[in-house]
Parts: C-alpha cells; structure tokens; sequence
C-alpha cells in the first residue's frame, strides 16, 4: 500500500458516507446501516449509518450524552443492537460476540481504562496476544517445547509493540501502578495486539495535557501508517478531532447530525447549534 | 523483565522445594519414631488439605471467585474414588484373568486409578453445576455453590451402590432396593457412606498428589490459559474486547480445581475404613476456604503452609484440653489482624527488604 498516507480529498459513498479517495476502491472496512438501540423506552441510537475506509482515521463527536461510547459498544456488542446491521470487512457481525469481534478485527480502548491493574505491563500485551499466542492449555500444563517457543515469540512481539511507544522500560511493572499517560498508551498497545483492522479509542486524549495530546496524535498517524489500519475515534478536544481525522460524524441525542471533512464540520450550523444552542428566535436550516 | 520471570520462577522454585524439604524430614523423623501417634495419623490428611487449599486457591485467588462448595467435589472424589478401589479389588478377587488380578491386586496402581477416576467424576461435576453457577457473579455465585455443596452432600446420603455377579447396581431408595445376590457386596451404605475400604493411602501418595497438583497449578498459572483467568479476574469486559471467552477460562479454572479436590477426595476417602457423606459438608469447605484466605488469595505456598499448619494446630493444642478451640480461634483472628495491619507489614516489608539484600540475585533494581 501507499508507503506515507497524505490526507485526500473526501469522496460521498453510495451508503451516505464519506470515506479518503485513496480507500474509495476498496470495500469500507466497516459498513453500518441503520443501528438502532433503546433501552426501555429511551431511544439512545437511532438510524446511524456509517462507513469506514481501510486507512481512514475519523472522528465521532458530540456532546456529553449524545450516545457516541453507545456506538462502540453496540459496534463491540457490548450491546445487543436492536436494530440495523454492522458488516465488517463485508462480513455480517450479528451473531458475533464481543470476543468474536475481536477476533474478527475490532480492538477498541475504553473511555475509563480498563487494564489488568494486577498484572505487569508485559502480561497486558501478551493478553492482548492471547488468541495469537495460540497453544493449548495442556502445552503449558506439561511445559512442551511448544509452549517456550511460543512465549518467546510473544515477549519479542510485546517489546515491539512497547517500543512504538517508548516504554518497553516498564514491561516489569504493575500495569496499575503506572502513571495515568501510561495506563492510556498500554492499553492502547493492547488493542493493537489483537492485530485489528480497525481501532475504536474511546477519548485517548482525555487527562491530556497539551503536549501529551500533541504526541498522541503523531502516534495515532504513526500507527495507522505503520500497520495500514481503520482507526475510529470519539473525544472531545477539538484540536487532535480537527487535526488527525479525515472524515467526522456528529452526534446528537443518538442520531448523526452532520458529517463531513473537518472544514464542513466546522461551519455547519446543525453542528454549532448543537454545541452551542440556538440564539432566540434564530432560524436554522 | 528479567527479574520478574526470574523472581516467578524462583518462587515456584521456593514452593516445590518447601515440600519437597517437608517430605524428607518427615520421612526422617518417621524412620526415628519421633512423630507422636497422633500427628502420624494426620499426615494424609494434611497432604488432602493441602491439595483441597491449593486447588481451591485456584478459583478464590487466580479465578476471583469465591466458591463456597469445594467440599462437594471432594465428596465426588472421595465416593467414586472408594468405588472404584472396591470394584477393582472385587475384580482382581473374583477374575480368572491373571494380568487382572496380578494388575489390580497392586494397591498403589488401585489408589491411583481411584484417584484418577474421582478426580474426573469430580471434574464433570464441575462442569456440570459450571453451568449454571457460571452465569452468575460475586456473593451470588458463592451462595449457589454453597447450594450445591449441600445438594451433592444430601444426594451422597441416600445413594446405595451394590456389586454381585451381575454387576453393578445403584439404588436412592434402600440397601434392600439393590436386590443384590448371595454374596453380593454393598459398597455404598446410605447415610452410612461407603463401607469396607481397604486403606491405600499414604504419605507418600499424597506428597505425589501434592507435586502434580502444584506443577498442574503453577505451571497453568503461569501460562497462556494461567494469563487469561487472571485478566478474568481483574477485568471481565476488558478481557472479552481482546478477544478472549470468559465463559471458557472461568470453566477451565473451576473444572481444573474440581477435578483436584475429587483425586484429594479419593486420596481422603481411602485412609479409613469408611467414609460418610456429612464429612464433606458446609464445614469442610469452610475450612479450606480459611486455609486459602489465610495463605493469602492466589499465593499457593501461603496455602500450603496455612493448610499445614491449621490442620496440625488442633492436635498440638490437645495440650490446652477444653481451651482448644478457644486457642485455635483466638490465633486465626490474630493471624487475620497481623496480615491486615499496614504497620506490622511495613516492618515486616523492612525485613524482607533487608534479608533480600543478602541475596545476591535480587540485589539490581528497586522495588516496582
């Protein structure tokens, strides 16, 4: 594939989405077509359509409330949709669970971190690498060769991944113990060892400072260069929104608003109304 | 890194050699006639505790759920691995096959086929009440399992199981209900529990059952599937958005220690001449519960030497006469406080800390 990805010109999709030029060829990774969830009587989703392309970054925003960390649960089934379909890879995914969809390409991270805090960091990837991994239980009961192999191949493979983001230094320690930028970075390593093909990260940003937010999004370019994946993302600072993701997708109270490249976003009127609200006796649309 | 796989690993090195060490010097000491008649009497239950403790430390500790009815696995073990020992010395008696009788007329080779066969009868068990009891979370797992100890207990009292010429037979009503031949054997007795066990058991059986259960246990834990109960534990929706079956591994952890607590349950089973279902009740389980709690959750040595210890302390406390259980309660809640006090772990960290720096081989790097 295309050695460094430029950002290109947005091109609309027959699903009413809008993906790079450079993916336009190509089946969206993810296609989602009227997903729909309420719980009770509360609509939280409704009618959400939308596509991914193979190499896209894009963005999922909205105010608090607005049912995007829905979206990635419904998408991980966490939640059961009640209505619509998710195609990943053009593969239907309704009978699939939230492991099944891991293991056929979603990893996502979580808005509040969920690690194994009692386990050292080198575990948590190698979690992550469970399914790679791959030797039976009884290889590791009777210690065959199999299993000293395999674990060899997996500690190489984790300092890889450590390495992308500078912290193979702390591979011993307790992944609980670590610094909250750290926590977010390994869990975001351990996402990545689940060799997805796309990646939901529910605000990286968030307890960010500046700098911090700054690395991160080179490191979210880094990674989508580097492994040519889909990286799907909601957060709320409109800096790393506006300056990494191709294509946004706004959301309010559980339905898309408006979507578009980050200059259409930025002027839409819906888009203002709903962060800011109407003035009196303002008319839009 | 290094330290860390290091530091494991000498850490399985340390418990392998405790028991290893224990068993020596017991085999020692027995050869001098220096254990009291009573003690000796407690050496095979003290080896069935501590593969009871171990494996039960594998669901409490590694899994993270507390299970309130191991006993009731144990009692499986401890039933169908006296069965099977009955059975197979009927069979060498009664066979005219020379390879059958010379075969099973070898007690150890009955011991270990009854101990397999409990612990897999035991580990069918597991899955089967896993089912159910799997679906379900915390205190309300514990109560289920507490439930189905006391079911599997009550169902062991009226359980009837007879040998003649024409096989086996198995009855829930009555002994009369067997309609057994002359010369038929009754093997399990209703509320009298099975009846007429040969002895099998030794020190030595259980010291092996303890060494297959701490390879089985640490080796597991210290594996890919050991790596995928622990992430069960710390986090369940995080474990299942890599990709990971919870249902699976939390089966596998709760089968696994099943299945160790039937062969501890046959090994239990086969020291006496009877064995009655009440034994394996709430009690029991409470007991073991109190070995793994005071060891320490998912520190296997911590069981053994808590199992060890608890399972001795009532005999030496026989000094104490009618303040034994007094005593024997009044040093559980001391143990309890002394490991819940941050200030005396502080001291006691400070002195680890200092032994360590002796060792050479944990002298680069502080502490994480």
């Amino acid at each position: 594939m295309n050695e460094s990805i430029s950002k290109t010109k947005m091109v609309p999709l027959p699903s009413h989405a809008i993906i790079p030029e450079r993916d336009a060829s190509q089946r969206p990774i993810l296609e989602v077509y009227r997903l729909g969830i309420n719980f009770g009587g509360l609509v939280a989703v409704e009618d959400f359509n939308i596509a991914v392309g193979r190499t896209e970054i894009c963005g999922l925003i909205g105010p608090n409330g607005a049912g995007k960390t829905t979206i990635f649960n419904l998408l991980t089934k966490v939640y059961q949709p009640t209505s619509g379909a998710i195609l990943l890879d053009g593969k239907d995914t309704s009978n699939m669970n939230t492991a099944q969809i891991n293991r056929a390409g979603i990893a996502r991270t979580f808005q509040n971190i969920r690690l194994f805090p009692s386990l050292s960091v080198e575990d948590n990837v190698k979690i992550g690498l469970h399914n790679e991994i791959g030797y039976s239980m009884a290889t590791g009961i009777l210690r065959l060769p199999a299993f000293y192999k395999a674990e060899r191949r997996a500690k190489e493979r984790v300092m890889e991944l450590l390495d992308l983001f500078d912290m193979t230094h702390l591979a011993s320690h307790r992944a609980g113990s670590l610094p909250y930028g750290a926590q977010r970075r390994l869990e975001f390593v351990r996402a990545l060892a689940t060799n997805p093909k796309l990646l939901l990260l529910d605000e990286p940003a968030a307890g960010m400072n500046p700098s911090e937010t700054e690395e991160l999004m080179s490191n979210i370019e880094k990674i989508r260069d580097q492994f040519q994946i889909a990286i799907m993302l909601i957060e709320h600072d409109m800096r790393l929104v506006m300056g990494i993701c191709e294509g946004i997708a706004v959301l309010n109270y559980g339905q898309i608003i408006a979507k578009g490249t980050p200059k259409e976003i930025q002027t839409n009127p819906l888009v203002i109304e709903a962060y800011l609200g109407k003035k009196k006796g303002d008319q839009v649309c | 890194m290094r330290r860390l796989r290091m530091r494991s690993s000498i850490d399985n090195c340390l418990t392998y050699g405790l028991v290893i060490v224990a068993y020596v010097v017991i085999r020692l000491l027995l050869a001098g006639g220096n254990i009291s008649y009573a003690l000796q009497g407690q050496l095979v239950p003290i080896t069935v505790y501590i593969v009871m403790a171990v494996s039960l430390n594998l669901t409490v500790g590694v899994l993270g759920e507390l299970s309130l009815g191991h006993a009731g696995f144990m009692s499986i073990g401890a039933f169908s691995g006296a069965i099977t020992a009955t059975l197979l010395e009927l069979l060498a008696d009664t066979t005219s096959t020379t390879w059958i009788r010379l075969g099973f007329s070898m007690p150890w080779l009955r011991l270990s086929l009854a101990m397999l066969i409990g612990g897999i009868f035991a580990g069918i068990f597991g899955f089967l009440v896993g089912v159910p009891v799997l679906r379900l979370h915390g205190d309300y797992l514990a109560i289920v399992t507490l439930a189905f100890g006391e079911i599997i207990k009550n169902v062991m009292s009226i359980l009837y199981v007879g040998y003649d010429a024409n096989g086996i037979r198995v009855s829930m009503d009555s002994a009369n209900a067997l309609k057994l031949d002359e010369g038929g054997t009754i093997i399990v007795n209703g509320p009298m529990g099975v009846i007429g066990i040969t002895k099998l058991s030794s020190f030595t059986a259980g010291f092996i059952l303890i060494l297959i259960t701490l390879i089985i246990v640490l080796n597991l834990i210290n594996s890919r599937a050991g790596r995928a109960i622990k992430a069960v534990r710390d986090d369940k929706i995080a474990t299942e958005s890599v990709g990971i079956s919870v249902w699976r591994y939390r089966m596998m952890a709760f089968v696994i220690s099943a299945t160790l607590a039937g062969a501890a349950g046959a090994l239990y089973a086969l020291n006496y001449s009877s064995v009655v279902a009440r034994k394996f009740d709430f009690n029991t389980s409470i007991l073991v519960l109190v070995f793994v709690v005071l060891g320490g959750m998912g520190n296997i040595r911590g069981s053994i030497i808590a199992a060890t210890v608890l399972t001795v302390l009532p005999e030496v406390l026989r000094a104490f006469n009618e303040y034994r259980m007094l005593t024997y309660a009044v040093i559980l809640i001391v143990v309890m406080l002394v490991r819940n006090n941050a200030t005396l772990q502080h001291v006691f960290r400070q002195v680890g800390a200092r032994l360590s720096k002796s060792l050479p081989i944990r002298r680069k790097g502080g502490e994480v």
